[in-house]
């Protein structure tokens, strides 16, 4: 065969490979910014596809989507033009942990995606493979493609997903390839590791069976409606755009059973997870159905979620039943289950295996240690999740954009958003599993809120310029609402006899003295509905989601003070900084494993520093110290 | 030669108390300790002799060749040692000259001079104890009787810490149930972690740290020493009452340097209790010049105590400033003493009954010393319910920094189960358990605090 005569292509300000949620993110991001932009993929019909769970959204992920709304994103609103399924989840919980997710047609949310990133006058989008980057003096400064072509950029971003040296395991039978049977990309992780040293690992995911609708039995298995209440992602989007329930597609709940379980347990020894034909290591925390029967092996049954993939389609996913067993088994299994006695299998569910570049190697902006001006994003950093993945892409776009102008980095801290929690997760603790955001990682979780994501970053949006003047006003004028609500609130009294039967009549106490509306506001059993029966309306017609702020703060006013002094009390580690360069080795307290930790991270602040595992608190004493004054510590 | 785990440069100070005494220890640590050692020692080769031997030999000046002192030398190699590092000490005679001369000419070599708890730090940051142990170490300096060192030696064997870490591990149990039905929420293959069962917890984690805040008052008393004031009217006896109290085996006086208030303290060891005598010194003036400082003097006293032990002269009858000081110390634990009870009693008992229960009255006199024995009882049961032996099976807090944060810890659980009992769900509740969580840590340095390690050491005497 003979070698690919390479040529110069068009120069850009910022490369991105892979238009998956992270790479459309990314590209998106930095050609708003004013960035020529090249977004190249694999396949032009694979645009932010999803080939996995048709939806969007839930605990933590959804708090994700509205964060990449206000920081100027694209996922939010994409969703929301294409959703069929609107719902609130955990609803009985409190406001930090509340999450909106939505079904949405994987077609469209593809199609609407492609056309959003067609019509952005910066951004050419191209297919084509690229195998190799073109790096001088330990620089990135461009791409080179499996045709020849060589495109110079100021900032590359890799979002390689799955393609990385894809292989897909269905039992016995393994092939290379990207996701959905696409091509894989087999030259550019080769290359980051053989001639750039990158630290690879292999990771592996999975994705249930799809089955023909028209072969269900709804009525043996539960109804899952979507909500009646309007709810969007996007703070952009407004509630007279919400699909009317009668219009929505439901979701159809049911579960695995004891002859589901006998039927894995005995083909074990064909499941690729056990025989060892997998060697990457999968989620724990969603993982594939043979996993959940061995590892819950007393439960008798597991949850199973049929999930429409769109409106023109009757494609149907088995939530709950990702799976690699072969595709014989996988029939089996199916049929075992109620309601899907006679069901089709359109796909069968399949383990994919891929590249990954241990994270730890990354800055918290998502520039690479090892090459300048190269930024990584998505499953390529070893995440799980189109939401983690468009998070990434965002911030990966918005920092290879500001390289690209000579500006300053975006970082986001803990405090700050839930996509700040995760990158500093990855870069500071690294992850031996495609990491998948949970609540339970977020320290400031009622800070971090769906609810305030816009108070939180809409500022930092506009300012980087992906939010417009316009929404920007929009903002500063609910802030306002906020501000002034919770002002007159504060004002108004109210007097015992003009509750006394509302009160009883919720079976709680009376007043014995008058109280402001907000301190009346302020108990469990009164909503700002109720205060309104007792006191004027606003003068000024409010938003719900003001009314929704107004609400949140008053009543949860105690504990997030609470949050809030948690965050104060770690600013001063988190504002201790580690200076760049520093060496290790001539601080002489540290305990060996803390060292080689501290080395091989690189941590920016203390407070980073201490969030390392096998970093110990005496570590962060000397190092703090040393930092400090080297008194403790012995230098050189 | 290198350590296990650090690299710390080498550090000596001398570890005994400062003055003349049989013997003197100085004591080196770190990297280059038996190598200092050696080059002054001679007798053995100190690089070579076993680790954990004691080695006679003498100090020689390098300067002059000349013979500084005949020592014993305690050759320790890391790990097993106080500061995990190679230790050496050298046992020499205990002449301040000699002392210091040796200390000087380890510090012309390779060591510097050790900050005060230094060495003690270092035995935390290499990891052998945590921040309670380590505290337990100054605790056992400081030991003032029998049951003092006790408790601090429980400390430093990590049973509070162990306790502590058990706590914190019920509490994230809980938290982590929490979690999963979070991230979860369409799952019912988890248990729902209910506000019932978050209640039961809460309840129970609380009883926990409740129970050891209830040792803290016997505790801290066993730490720091029962304030007591010996007050009463000039001539009544309080000296002879303190010299019975302070048989010459049982008086402790400790030196209380390198704080503001540079006194001396003295220390009365009543069955394991430490007296701390406040204002002893105007028990100690004669009589006469306490005279002219009169009844002001007692009040200043009275106010720091504890303890107040108010002595009566039963020979003759009340006096107005009697009357005033039994009224004064009515709210205070008190023991009143009816001294020169072998003379004829002039009090009217019927009157001193107004002011004083007769649970509280002790008679005593010169001639009968078996009243200061009673006096001894009435005091352990007043504080140690008659029983102080009792106290080492459990565990104790005496550390006002520990106390201050398991009463804290108390506040956040408190709040947990007012958030339940309000209807607050769940994953706010969960903000005050995550607090508890955090507060308990920071006992035994498990949360790191930046500032709080510089100030603990430096408490530390030099030498430790």
């Amino acid at each position: 065969m003979s070698e690919v005569k390479q040529y110069d292509g068009r120069e850009y300000d910022v490369i991105v490979v892979g238009a998956g949620h992270a790479g459309s993110e990314a590209a998106l991001a930095a050609a708003r910014m004013g960035n020529k932009t090249l977004l190249m993929t694999i396949n032009l019909d694979m645009v932010a596809f999803m080939p996995c769970n048709p939806s969007v959204g839930g605990p933590a992920k959804g708090i994700v989507v509205r964060e990449i709304d206000a920081l100027g994103g694209e996922m939010g609103r994409n969703i929301d033009k294409t959703y069929v399924q609107m719902r609130m989840l955990n609803t009985g919980k409190g406001p930090a942990v509340r999450a909106l997710r939505a079904q949405a047609d994987k077609h469209a949310y593809h199609a609407e995606m492609k056309k959003t990133i067609e019509a952005e006058p910066n951004l050419t989008l191209r297919q084509g493979i690229v195998d190799d980057l073109i790096v001088e003096d330990g620089i990135c400064k461009g791409v080179v493609t499996n045709t020849g072509a060589r495109y110079h950029a100021k900032s590359v971003v890799l979002t390689l997903g799955t393609a990385a040296r894809g292989k897909i395991i269905i039992g016995e039978l393994q092939y290379s390839s990207g996701p959905n049977n696409s091509q894989s990309a087999l030259e550019l992780t080769k290359n980051l590791t053989e001639k750039y040293h990158f630290d690879l690992e292999r990771f592996k995911t999975g994705t249930p069976p799809r089955v023909d609708g028209g072969t269900i039995h709804y009525d043996e298995t539960e109804e899952q409606p979507g909500d009646e209440t309007p709810n969007h992602f996007s703070f952009q989007t407004p509630d007279s755009k919400y699909i009317d329930i009668k219009n929505q597609l439901s979701c159809w709940l049911t579960y695995t059973n004891e002859k589901t379980h006998e039927i894995i347990r005995e083909n074990l020894d064909r499941a690729p997870m056990f025989s060892g034909m997998i060697e990457g290591v999968g989620p724990r925390y969603c993982p594939s159905i043979e996993d959940k029967i061995v590892r819950f092996a007393d439960k008798s049954r597991h949850q199973l979620f049929l999930e429409p993939e769109g409106r023109k389609t009757d494609e149907w996913y088995v939530q709950g039943l990702s799976t690699s067993m072969p595709e014989e088994v996988q029939q089996q299994i199916l049929h075992s289950i109620k309601g899907l006695e006679d069901a089709e299998m359109m796909r069968p569910g399949y383990a994919i295996e891929y590249d990954v570049v241990a994270p730890y190697q990354l800055k918290n902006t998502l520039e690479t240690k090892l090459i300048k001006n190269l930024y990584t994003a998505g499953q390529t950093n070893g995440t799980s999740g189109y939401e983690e993945a468009a998070g990434q892409g965002l911030i990966a776009g918005i920092n290879a954009g500001r390289r690209a102008l000579g500006e300053e980095p975006l970082v986001l801290k803990r405090s700050d958003a839930y996509i700040g929690v995760m990158i500093d997760d990855l870069v500071t603790k690294g992850t031996k599993e495609p990491y998948r955001l949970l609540t339970s990682r977020a320290e400031y979780r009622l800070i971090l809120r769906h609810d305030n994501a816009d108070l939180r970053l809409t500022e930092m949006g506009h300012q980087i310029g992906l939010i417009s003047d316009d929404e920007y006003d929009a903002f500063l004028e609910k802030q306002e609402d906020i501000k002034n609500e919770l002002q007159r609130l504060s004002e108004i009294r109210i007097k015992p006899s003009q509750v006394q039967e509302f009160l009883e009549s919720k079976g709680s106490n009376g007043l014995k003295d008058g109280v402001l509306a907000s301190e009346f506001l302020r108990r469990p059993e009164v909503s700002y509905n109720d205060l309104l029966k007792f006191i004027d309306e606003s003068e000024k017609d409010l938003d719900r989601r003001v009314i929704e702020q107004v609400e949140i703060e008053i009543k949860y006013a105690g504990y997030i003070k609470k949050a809030k002094d948690r965050v104060d009390r770690l600013k001063r580690m988190e504002e201790k900084a580690i200076p760049d360069r520093i060496d290790y080795s001539a601080i002489n307290g540290l305990a060996t494993e803390g060292r080689q930790k501290l080395e091989k991270i690189q941590p920016t602040t203390i407070a980073q520093a201490s969030r390392i595992s096998g970093v110990t608190p005496a570590d962060i004493a000397i190092l703090s110290v040393y930092i400090q004054q080297g008194k403790i510590a012995k230098v050189g | 030669m290198q350590s296990i785990s650090t690299e710390f440069d080498t550090i000596a100070a001398i570890s005994t108390p400062p003055g003349e005494g049989g013997i003197s220890i100085i004591r080196i640590s770190g990297v280059d300790a038996l190598k200092t050692a050696a080059q002054i020692y001679q007798g053995k080769n100190l690089n070579k002799v076993e680790s954990h031997t004691i080695n006679y030999g003498h100090i020689i000046d390098p300067d002059n060749g000349n013979e500084v002192d005949e020592v014993m030398v305690s050759v320790m190699r890391a790990p097993n040692t106080y500061t995990k590092e190679d230790v050496v000490e050298i046992n020499c005679h205990g002449g301040i000259v000699a002392t210091n001369r040796i200390l000087q000419i380890i510090l012309s070599l390779d060591a510097r001079l050790a900050k005060p708890g230094e060495f003690t730090e270092r035995a935390f940051l290499n990891g052998r104890i945590d921040l309670s142990q380590a505290e337990a170490v100054m605790d056992l300096i400081r030991a003032k009787t029998d049951q003092s060192m006790k408790v601090a030696l429980d400390q430093l064997d990590g049973n509070l810490s162990h306790l502590i870490k058990n706590l914190r591990q019920d509490i994230l149990d809980v938290l982590a149930q929490v979690e999963v039905n979070i991230d979860y929420p369409e799952y019912d293959d988890v248990e729902t972690m209910t506000a019932r069962l978050l209640q039961e917890k809460a309840t129970e984690v609380k009883a926990k740290i409740q129970q050891l805040l209830s040792t803290a008052k016997q505790g801290k008393v066993l730490r720091d020493g029962l304030a007591t004031a010996i007050v009463g009217h000039p001539n009544v006896g309080k000296s002879s009452i303190l010299n019975h109290l302070l048989h010459e085996d049982k008086a402790i006086v400790t030196d209380v340097a390198g704080t503001t208030r540079d006194v001396i303290e003295e220390y009365v060891n009543v069955q394991g209790v430490p007296l701390k005598l406040v204002d002893t010194a105007g028990i100690h003036e004669t009589d006469d010049k306490v005279e002219k400082i009169g009844v002001d003097r007692s009040r200043k006293a009275l106010s720091q105590a504890d303890l107040v032990i108010l002595v009566l002269d039963s020979s003759v009858p009340l006096r107005d400033e009697d009357r005033e000081l039994l009224r004064e110390t009515a709210g205070s634990q008190r023991i009143v003493v009816l001294n020169k009870a072998d003379l004829d009693n002039q009090i009217n008992l019927i009157e001193l009954h107004e002011y004083v229960k007769d649970s509280e009255i002790i008679k005593s006199s010169a001639v009968s010393p078996m009243g200061t024995k009673d006096l001894e009882d009435r005091i352990a049961k007043m504080f140690f319910a008659g029983s102080i032996e009792n106290t080492s099976n459990n565990i104790m807090v005496t550390n006002a920094r520990h106390i201050g944060l398991l009463k804290q810890a108390e506040t956040a659980l408190d709040s947990v189960l007012e958030g339940i009992e309000v209807g607050m769900p769940v994953d706010l509740v969960q903000i005050d358990m995550t607090r508890a969580w955090d507060l308990l840590g920071e006992i035994t340095g498990d949360s790191y605090q930046d500032e709080l390690l510089d100030q603990l050491f430096s408490q530390f005497c030099l030498g430790k």
